[in-house]
């Protein structure tokens, strides 16, 4: 299984992540694309701080990938992460699996998002035009 | 014995800081760890969950550390 999972601190590329699982192998390719929504429960957000604790970031993303690699019959799998100030509409996540068959590829593409969000420890912080608040941090 | 933990996120604004110096007895486990951490910083209770990750693994329970372990608190994680 090809696989290919960073962190970034520039500009996300969508098309290298695309390339990275397109093989003849592969009749379908998932991906999943998060970017910053200019509002949030009605307030404008101004940007978004992501922050990673790296080293521990990739390995739990490399576990997902495993695991997925073990749930389905992929062909291939990148997750890349942006750290740093991004601003609305900026790339947050990009995941992309490629497998023979779409339904391997569509289950999961969304198994890798939803765990990525549960246990992966990067962090984010909206910023308003009168405040800011780390997602999540409070029940 | 002498440690650092890293902080993160919020809990690195709490701590004022990324990375808390503390000494401790030795043979200190995560779960008394956590419990100084917050008598030092109350607001860190306040927070909707604090994992403990030693030598980047979450820890799961408590485990007793070790002079050179990495350890990081991890508040509710909010990637993606």
């Amino acid at each position: 299984m090809t696989r290919d999972i960073q962190i970034y601190d520039i500009p996300l590329d969508l098309t290298r992540c695309v390339n990275t699982v397109s093989d003849t192998g592969s009749g379908g390719i998932q991906v999943f694309i998060g970017n910053v929504r200019n509002m949030t429960g009605g307030k404008s957000v101004v940007r978004l701080e992501y922050e990673a604790y790296d080293s521990m970031a990739l390995r739990e993303m490399e576990k997902i990938a495993n695991d997925a690699g073990e749930k389905w019959e992929i062909t291939g799998v990148v997750i890349h992460h942006r750290t740093g100030v991004l601003e609305t509409g900026d790339t947050a996540v990009i995941i992309a699996v490629g497998a023979v068959h779409r339904h391997a590829a569509i289950e999961a593409c969304r198994y890798i998002i939803d765990t990525l969000k549960t246990t992966v420890p990067i962090w984010k912080k909206e910023v308003f035009e009168d405040g800011e608040v780390w997602v999540s941090a409070y029940p | 014995m002498k440690i650092e933990i890293l902080a993160f996120g919020i809990a690195r604004e709490i701590c004022g800081g990324r990375l808390i110096e503390m000494d401790v007895r030795e043979g200190i486990d995560t779960d008394e760890l956590r419990l100084l951490l917050t008598e030092a910083f109350p607001a860190l209770s306040g927070l909707a969950q604090l994992s403990t990750a030693v030598n980047g693994e979450y820890v799961i329970g408590a485990v007793v550390l070790n002079p050179g372990d990495e350890i990081a608190i991890i508040p509710p994680v909010s990637g993606g």
